[in-house]
């Protein structure tokens, strides 16, 4: 019985809660981003602050467009496939550019 | 470190992954996905704090708030990093059937933020006229 039903409903609803998973981390990104334009702003804009800005919204934009990828993929199919290895380095790359840049603005 | 540069390697290389052993039940795979987000929200949030040390405690003498804020941001990559690789690696073992991975990795994250939420403290109290 219990096998039938998964097959038609997963009763864990995995990929919705790993659909939302994507959409509190966008979210977490998005407030990363506003301290980082805010950062960047800071006393009047410059040159330097101005091309930061840009890169963190750069960053955050590309951010929001992998997970909603992968919130696209995780729609389409009943059993999505596992996350691509490029796809999770390519937030983690993200990440991790958004922190050059606040060490950057820091420094 | 070794078998980090290795596993650098196999995060552009996803075909390397799916040779080896069986692909496990998507939703243990979707397990591991939100656990990897779950971490990524987490750097998000030490960066996040590197801007706001940086912006919202003006007062604060340069070494102190710089190094505060370098501090977080370090933290930060640091679990970025560490997020992509423990995920890998976690995926490795479903695929071949092996146990998860142990990691040390909690443990020395939550005596980094304590260190600093302690050194927050004393900064506020001690430096604040400084």
């Amino acid at each position: 019985m219990s096998g039938e039903a998964l097959s038609v409903r997963d009763p864990g609803l995995q990929p919705e809660r790993t659909r939302l998973a994507w959409r509190r981390t966008t979210l977490a990104s998005t407030v990363t981003a506003v301290l980082a334009v805010k950062a960047a702003l800071h006393g009047g804009p410059s040159a330097f602050g101005i091309v930061a800005c840009a890169l963190c919204c750069g960053l955050w934009l590309a951010f929001l467009l992998l997970a909603h990828e992968r919130i696209r993929a995780l729609a389409a199919t009943a059993s999505p496939a596992p996350l691509a290895p490029r796809h999770a380095a390519s937030v983690v790359l993200c990440t991790l550019a958004t922190a050059a840049c606040a060490l950057a603005l820091v420094i | 470190m070794i078998e980090f540069v290795q596993n650098v390697r196999l995060w552009f290389a996803p075909e390397q992954v799916r040779e080896e052993g069986s692909t496990p039940d998507y939703r243990f795979s979707l397990a591991n996905e939100r656990t990897f987000l779950a971490w990524m929200r987490t750097a998000l949030a030490l960066i996040g704090g590197g801007f706001a040390v940086d912006q919202f405690l003006p007062d604060l003498r340069w070494g102190w708030r710089v190094g505060l804020a370098l501090a977080l941001l370090g933290a930060g990559v640091l679990c970025s990093l560490r997020a992509v690789n423990h995920w890998m690696r976690c995926e490795r073992a479903m695929r071949r059937g092996e146990d998860l991975p142990a990691s040390r990795f909690p443990a020395l994250l939550g005596v980094v933020v304590a260190v600093v939420a302690v050194a927050m403290v004393v900064v506020v109290l001690v430096g604040w006229e400084g």
